[in-house]
This record gives C-alpha cells, structure tokens and sequence, in this order.
C-alpha cells in the first residue's frame, strides 16, 4: 500500500488505462498544456502527445457530442468537465445521446465514455458553481453513476469506468482532490454497484457518498468517543447500480438509518435510498429514516452562509441523536 | 426549361448511365416508399413522429452514392431516404416504422432513429443538430485511427440556429476532422422560414467563419449534386479537413404528418409548393435518361413498377412481422447490466 492523493490516485488510474488501451484518450478544457484544472491530467500530455490529451475550446457541449461520436465508433474517451455544473450546458448530449443511444437503436451501438470532473461545492464558489445533481443523472436509465470518496476507490473505480462499455458519470469533489489515503499497488479495479462499509457499528446506519462519506466518518468518531454511539458507515460508492444489499443488511442489524448527501435534500438521492428502504425493509425500522442534505437553496457566497447551506458534521450527529431518540 | 438545362449537361466522368440508371432507382425507391408512410399512418400502422424525404430524393442519393463501404454517415430525425440510398433493406426500415421485432432497431427506434451498423449508418437522431457533435467525433476516432475514412453529416436548416452545432463546426476545424456536414436547406424549420429564423439569409455564408471550405448547390437535380459530392468527399478523404455544403432543396409534404395542407397554408402558398414540384429530381432524371438514350418510356415505367412493388412488399413484411416481445422493455438499457423490473 502506498498512500497517496485522490488526485494522484485518479491520475495513476488514467495513466495506467491510457498504456494498456491505445483507444483510451482525454478531452477537456485545460486538460492538457495547463496540466488539469485540478492538476488531475499533470504530466498526460508530454506522456501521451496531443492525440491522446487533446486540449478543447469552451465548449461542452461539443466535448460531450465529440466524446460520445468517437466513443461509438469504438475508441474509449475520458472526457473532463471542470466541473459537473457546466455539464449542465451538455445535458442533451448526456441524457438524450449518451443515455439512450445504446437503447433506441436497438442494443446495436454501445458508448464506452467517461464523463469525470469535480461535483459539489463548499470553496465559496457561489451560486453557479457549487452543483451536486447525481440525482439528476442517477434519474436517467442508460447512466451509470459513481461518486468516490477516497483515494483507493478512485482509482479502482475510474479503472472500472474506462474499461466499461456504458456512459458513466465518474463524479470527483473539489475537497477531495487532496485527501491522502492508502492505495493497493498493482493492478486493481473497484467494481460498480458493490457499496462499502467504512466504519463498523451496531446502532445506527448512516449512508453517504462522495466528500460525505468524509464528514461522516467524522460525526461516527465522535459520536462514539463523546456518546457510546457505535455508527455503521456505508460509503455507496455507486449510485447506479445501487447497492441496497449492503444497506439492507447494515439496517437488519441497526434498525436506524441516515442518509448523508451534499446535494439538495428536495428530490435528492437520499429520497431514493430512503423509498428503497421502506419498502424493502419496513419491519426492520425502528425510527423514521431521516436525511442530511444541502438546504433548499441556491449555494451562496459569504462563508457563514455556505456553511449554513452544506450538511455539517453536527447535522449529522443531530440527526444520529434524533433516530435513536 | 429546366430539363432543356440538364440535358446540355455532360455526365461526370465516374458516373455510367448504367450507374445513373441505379441512383434514379433509388431515389424512386425512396419516394415510393414515402408515399406508402403516410396511408399507413392513418391506417394506425405506425404512431409517433413520421417525417417524409419527398423533394429531397437527390440529396442523401447523390452524396451517398460517394461514400465506401467502410465510411460513416449520421442523420436528422428525416432519416427514411439516407437509410434507402445507403443500402438498407427497405423491408427492414418499414418494420421500424411499424414497431416490429424485424426492424432496423428491434422497434424500439421508429421513424426517427433508423440505424444500420453494418453501413455505418451511425442513426437519425430527433433532437434538431444533436448528432452534429457527435459526427465531431466520428471525425476524430477516424483521424485517430489514421484510416481515409469519411463521416457524412445530414442535418436541416434549422440546425444551424442551435448552439451545439456552432460548436461542432468549431472543432471540427480545430481537429480537421474529415466530415462533410451537410446542411439540408428545404426552406423551413417546421413553419419557420430560414430568411426569419437565419440572420444571415446564407447558411453557407455563416458556416465559413468556421475556417473551413464552404460551398452552397443546388439539390434538385440529380447530377449537380453527385458531381459536387464527388468533389467535396473526395476532398474530404485526402486532405483531411472538414467541408460544409449548404444544400438548397424543398420538402413536397409538410414537416411531418401532423403538418397537414391547412397547417401548411400558414407557412406556405400553393404556388411556391407548385414551383418546387416542376423541380422534382425524380421527374427531370427521367427526362435526362429518356433524351439522352439512357432509358426507354418502357424502362422507366417497368422501374417505377418495381420501386412501388419494393415498397409494397414493405409495407407487407412490417405487416407481417411480430412485435418485440414484452422482455425487449428492459433490454438494452445497459450492455452488461439488468434493469430491476418493479412491477
């Protein structure tokens, strides 16, 4: 094991994938001369030349499109948003070319892409900038999803994407970037739809993913240092495929659970996992399932603020508190 | 007289009368197949969107009748006659019309999402300009490859005020990928008028800020426009750098099959349909076969049987065929990867 960087972690992950598959290229504003926007495709382009690290206008639509025509024809593009807000601009070509194509003609055509970039906010980047919607691409069939929360899993996970014959949506976190943890050498890959339990406890389940799963662990530490209160911490990891398997196993033992996002409480995924477990697991509960999200607001700038609008690790513990009450 | 025009002009040197005779025949095909659409849409046969190539036969014919077997081809939702001219089993699209197991895309496409893997027919897309990025990246997987591949883009009018596209040529110069985007000017975007929706009045004018050769042709006749196809693939194919052609051409029948002759009086006059109609490329390629020796009245009329007969024969096979079966609801939806059924 050697411990390294998220950033490293997804960039060993690109490497590696771009040596063993010559049909592996990325594309992506500021992705090859200035080296990344987050410094994530550092070094690519003076390794792999301008074919394979190719540098685009502003434009992400055409990023999108030009990624999902080379994707059907069989080569294998990693495509980069600076972040997934911008993705809204190519939200047509993720859910109505990327998502459907495999289906509307037939199972004949398959798009082996991969969008990646940073999700989720809490830098004071305000209103336009901080967007989580997983939920959103979650929402369409012919997505898959993912959203890791440490280094290990990134690159594992990344492996799985690139070598997946689908579009994924590999969801990163600006906070995350420079997170350190231990990461296998070698050749590994983390597979899609297996979720992960982080920290092991018998009282209350708390389900999260992403830069969450971080503030989580957390609130579980002190949770059990300040209450006795032994928390589970699930880390989904995958959003689609969902893992319930593990989730429904976690709340056979718990009978409490919390679902922890930093997207939007309103129609966010924590809905989705908190239906799933009522109708799969309604018997089992002992409390209503809560959620800890973001507030119903646009993300805003002064720092007080922002804080106020992201879940916190106190909201976590409030809400621990409150399904064992 | 526009048939006294076309006689005067010379065949191009790679195109035979026998090789004429064949892309005439296509274009019948593809306007007897048209013509047998909308009588089994009102019969209930097929649902949806319906959009019709009728007047615009030339187009997809003579440009396709460039491409080689290994080159690609991308389309709009008026998908009907490029699948024809590129090969596909006219049998085989009806049945996708008709939502049956035995079309092009299992009848989960329809009208609007013809495909054709094996002739690189890479589909018809029904969100105006959409595909035009992803020709983009066809573009790039061939010059990745290094292969003299080409990638045809089909789109319309307008496509050329959705933002998306602007991008795509963009890079397309960018990357010199080598596709021919190809703009379809039949005069409206549904009921809207290029000289409205467009602020400049040429499409071609505007896609040459772009930085790559441009050219705008006539699409009604036949031979102007493989002769100028021929030209700009070829171009295409060696250089490479992408081409964008703006082709002036005319829909005979109204946007789609809810745009009916009152909707249309909205839009159009009777007149200018009338104008168009006396520039139909099937008519004025008869002509030029008959004047030039190329064909006899007996031939022409035999040929015309036979396109209808094909088209008939269609309409028979979708008739006959099975709908998808109940389990083609959650295939698909992932290569490698079942979709929980909640029923």
């Amino acid at each position: 094991m050697a411990v390294i960087t998220y950033r490293e972690a997804l960039r060993q992950a690109l490497t590696e994938e771009m040596e063993r598959d010559p049909g592996v290229f990325i594309l992506g504003e500021e992705v090859g001369r200035y080296q990344g926007t987050f410094r994530v495709t550092e070094g690519l382009l003076q390794r792999f030349g301008e074919m394979r690290v190719v540098d685009t206008p502003i434009s992400e639509s055409g990023i999108a499109g030009m990624a999902i025509g080379a994707a059907m024809i069989g080569l294998r593009p990693v495509a980069e948003f600076m972040t997934f807000s911008f993705a809204l601009i190519a939200a047509d070509q993720l859910v109505n070319h990327a998502a459907k194509i495999l289906y509307m003609f037939g199972g004949q055509i398959a798009v082996p892409v991969v969008f990646r970039g940073p999700a989720g906010g809490g830098a004071q980047l305000s209103a336009q900038h901080s967007h989580s919607l997983e939920s959103w691409y979650a929402h369409i069939p012919g997505l898959k999803v993912v959203t890791p929360a440490t280094p290990a899993d990134a690159k594992g996970m990344l492996k799985t994407a690139i070598r997946d014959n689908n579009p994924v949506i590999f969801m990163e976190h600006a906070k995350l970037y420079s997170t350190r943890g231990e990461v296998p050498q070698g050749e590994y890959t983390v597979p899609f739809g297996v979720a992960d339990i982080k920290r092991e406890g018998r009282d209350v389940t708390i389900i999260a993913y992403s830069q969450p799963v971080l503030l989580a662990l957390h609130a579980a530490q002190k949770l059990a240092e300040t209450e006795g209160i032994e928390c589970e911490v699930i880390d989904l990891r995958s959003l689609q495929p969902l893992d319930m398997d593990t989730v429904l196993r976690s709340i056979h033992k718990t009978h409490r659970a919390v679902v922890v996002h930093e997207d939007h409480r309103n129609v966010g995924f924590g809905a989705e996992v908190v239906a799933r477990i009522q109708e799969l697991a309604f018997d089992e509960l002992d409390a209503p399932v809560l959620r800890v999200a973001s507030a119903d607001v646009p993300i805003p700038y002064a720092r007080n603020l922002e804080r106020a609008a992201f879940p916190s690790e106190e909201d976590i513990i409030r809400a621990v508190k409150r399904v064992l009450a | 007289m526009r048939a006294e025009v076309l006689v005067k002009k010379a065949l191009p040197d790679s195109l035979t009368p026998q090789r004429l005779v064949e892309l005439y025949r296509t274009m019948l095909l593809i306007r007897h197949f048209e013509e047998q659409c909308a009588p089994a849409y009102r019969q209930g046969k097929m649902g949806g969107y319906m959009h019709v190539y009728i007047g615009q036969e030339a187009v997809a014919t003579g440009f396709i009748a460039h491409l080689r077997d290994d080159d690609y081809m991308l389309c709009s939702y008026r998908d009907h006659g490029h699948a024809i001219a590129r090969g596909t089993d006219p049998r085989r699209i009806m049945a996708e019309l008709f939502g049956r197991y035995t079309g092009v895309a299992k009848g989960k496409g329809g009208s609007m999402h013809l495909v054709d893997v094996e002739r690189g027919f890479l589909g018809g897309y029904g969100i105006v300009g959409g595909m035009v990025p992803l020709a983009v990246g066809v573009g790039y997987g061939i010059r990745y490859r290094g292969t003299d591949q080409v990638c045809l883009c089909f789109f319309g009018d307008g496509a050329m005020n959705i933002g998306p596209v602007h991008e795509a040529l963009n890079m397309a110069t960018i990357y010199k990928v080598p596709v021919v985007f190809i703009c379809e000017n039949n005069r409206y975007a549904m009921a809207t008028p290029v000289e409205f929706a467009s602020a400049v009045p040429s499409l071609a004018e505007r896609a040459k800020q772009y930085g790559m050769p441009t050219r705008q042709i006539g699409g009604m006749d036949l031979l102007e426009v493989y002769r100028e196809a021929e030209e700009i693939i070829r171009h295409v194919r060696t250089t490479p750098e992408p081409f964008f052609v703006e082709v002036l051409t005319y829909r005979f029948e109204g946007h789609g099959i809810a745009d009916n002759p009152t909707n249309q009086a909205l839009y159009r006059t009777k007149e200018e349909v009338e104008y168009w109609r006396q520039r139909d490329p099937i008519v004025n390629t008869a002509r030029f076969l008959l004047e030039n020796g190329f064909a006899t009245e007996n031939e022409l009329l035999e040929w015309d049987a036979h396109a209808k007969q094909q088209a008939l024969e269609a309409v028979a096979y979708a008739d006959a065929s099975p709908e998808p079966p109940l389990e083609e609801l959650y295939r698909d939806v992932y290569t490698d990867m079942e979709v929980q059924e909640w029923r």
